[in-house]
């Protein structure tokens, strides 16, 4: 076996030696309480505000906007309660979010509706694309929230979420937007782009897990979400977690540096592999090809089911993700590929590939070879595939 | 997900893959839409099952029991291949996650779809011997 190929940087990343360096002190010698007074303590509290600093400037935020969390779901749930609960005394009830949204946000909204709130759906065309148009028609006067996340995590697509932002703006709506996979991938300007709540993930830009970001406007009236210590500006108690949060800002910050140079090394690498597996006949592109993550890959091969094909692949070499119901957790496949329109039993051979800055061209070959060689050996034995050949069904 | 190293031998290097051309009796099992389909060939002769092969759609749970369900039936006399269980076959690859049970429910549907196949060909009723063979719609 070569190399083992990790191809699944949208699940996790692996923490930089740089971002790490940044934090081995705030581990060790620097371990001073951020809120004590003396010398040990002020060194802590003075790396923090460095941190929100860089965090600031990586989406042009003011460093007083940047909120501390767990990580992206912690903001996620933390912006859309916010926002729900401040708006309801304005006697505003509606939500509205597309169907595509990560859980965090869904399961947020599911929660909400039970609370007598009412939340809005839209659906995304076949590439997952949200139309603007669909967001304008949907708002009411009792509308207070939208929220549509930047880039979606399984299939890569990139969402118009400036025009919808200023929908949103001209119709006085707040809006969310969950840009835990677009960091490092899409330009954010905050004050450009009129976002007012925004959620960003440490680990899915090579800082450590457990740390994120809230960014949230002036202006927009940000709930307790913790109460206790007056960490966070009084609104998420709690001793900081110091070396993380130094972490997540050395690395937001070189992930906006190189955004460009990135984007502009992975799209070709991408756009070869995708050309090579759409090769296998049977197969299938999920999310629109062109409004893409520079680094996903996500493709069905009818006939064969998602987790096995992991499991093979992981036997091959490679780390990769898929949207099967198997790998869901759930007895259905992934909502955002039903969402695309797709069957069941097409989901379920879905395969997502989210390649890191530091592949190769030996890696690239062998990511082809390798899925191809999976997809045959699983469909020599499916009873599913036998029927598609047979009986040349169309999905 | 975490698999015993049994599954994981049993996924990667699964036995009686395949079809059986002279198969006389032929059991297929579950639906694509749930995301798994076992089909399992028998050869019986003289109520032993002299030869078994499958094809499996499916996750790595699929078809780490279908392998493992048809080398615990090759050679066994119809009577035994009957008193398979799913519990047997968990046992027998050392556990399987909780969520994975119904693929050793599957398998252990499999045998007795394609003993009831076998039956049937003859021109006997297989419900007295089989039982009613639930359509794995789960």
């Amino acid at each position: 076996m070569d190399r083992y190929i990790y191809a699944d940087n949208a699940a996790t990343t692996k923490v930089s030696e740089e971002v790490f360096n940044a934090m081995v002190p705030f581990l060790k010698e620097e371990y001073g309480n951020p809120s004590s007074i003396y010398k040990l303590g002020r060194q802590s509290a003075q790396s923090i505000l460095d941190a929100r600093v860089k965090v600031a400037e990586a989406i042009n935020a003011f460093p007083d906007e940047i909120y501390f969390t767990s990580g992206g779901s912690e903001a996620d749930n933390w912006a859309i309660k916010t926002v729900a609960k401040e708006q309801k005394t304005k006697n505003k009830n509606h939500i509205i979010t597309c169907n595509i949204e990560h859980h965090a946000v869904l399961h947020t909204l599911n929660q909400l509706e039970k609370d007598g709130f009412d939340v809005t759906y839209l659906a995304v065309d076949k590439n997952g694309l949200v139309n603007p148009q669909d967001v304008a028609d949907a708002i009411t006067e009792k509308t207070m929230l939208v929220t549509i996340m930047t880039a979606n995590n399984e299939i890569g697509t990139i969402q118009p979420i400036e025009e919808i932002a200023n929908i949103c703006k001209a119709n006085k709506v707040y809006f969310h937007t969950d840009a835990v996979q677009a960091i490092g991938s899409i330009d954010i300007d905050v004050k450009a782009q009129n976002i007012d709540l925004l959620s960003i993930s440490g680990h899915k830009i090579h800082a450590p897990k457990g740390v994120g970001v809230l960014f949230c406007r002036r202006g927009v009236k940000l709930t307790n979400l913790l109460d206790g210590g007056g960490q966070e500006n009084g609104k998420r108690a709690g001793t900081e977690n110091t070396a993380s949060i130094v972490g997540l800002g050395v690395a937001i910050q070189t992930a906006v540096a190189t955004r460009k140079k990135r984007v502009e090394f992975l799209t070709p690498i991408r756009d070869a592999i995708i050309k090579e597996l759409l090769t296998i006949p049977y197969t299938r592109l999920n999310g629109d090809p062109v409004k893409r993550l520079a680094n996903n890959i996500n493709i069905s091969i009818v006939g064969i089911e998602g987790e096995s094909l992991l499991l093979t692949l992981d036997a091959l070499g490679i780390a990769a993700s898929s949207g099967s119901a198997c790998t869901s957790g759930s007895l259905d496949p992934s909502h955002v590929l039903l969402a695309l329109g797709l069957k069941h039993e097409v989901a379920h051979g879905s395969l997502r590939l989210s390649i890191g800055d530091d592949i190769t061209p030996a890696d690239v070959e062998q990511i082809i070879t390798s899925v191809k060689t999976a997809s045959e050996k699983l469909r020599s034995f499916s009873p599913l595939w036998e029927r598609i050949i047979k009986e040349n069904i169309v999905f | 997900m975490l698999y015993s190293d049994k599954v994981i031998e049993h996924f990667t290097t699964p036995k009686n893959v395949g079809e059986l051309e002279n198969a006389n009796g032929i059991g297929e099992v579950g639906n694509a839409k749930c995301g798994d389909i076992m089909k399992m060939y028998l050869r019986i002769e003289k109520g032993i099952i002299v030869d078994v092969k499958f094809k499996t759609f499916g996750c790595g749970a699929a078809i780490a029991t279908s392998s493992i369900a048809t080398d615990m039936i090759k050679g066994k006399s119809i009577d035994d291949a009957l008193k398979l269980t799913n519990k047997a076959v968990v046992e027998a690859l050392e556990g399987l996650p909780p969520v994975k049970i119904h693929c050793s429910v599957l398998a252990e549907q499999a045998v007795k779809s394609a003993i009831a196949d076998y039956y049937t060909r003859l021109g006997i009723d297989p419900t007295p011997f089989v039982g009613i063979i639930k359509e794995m719609n789960h």
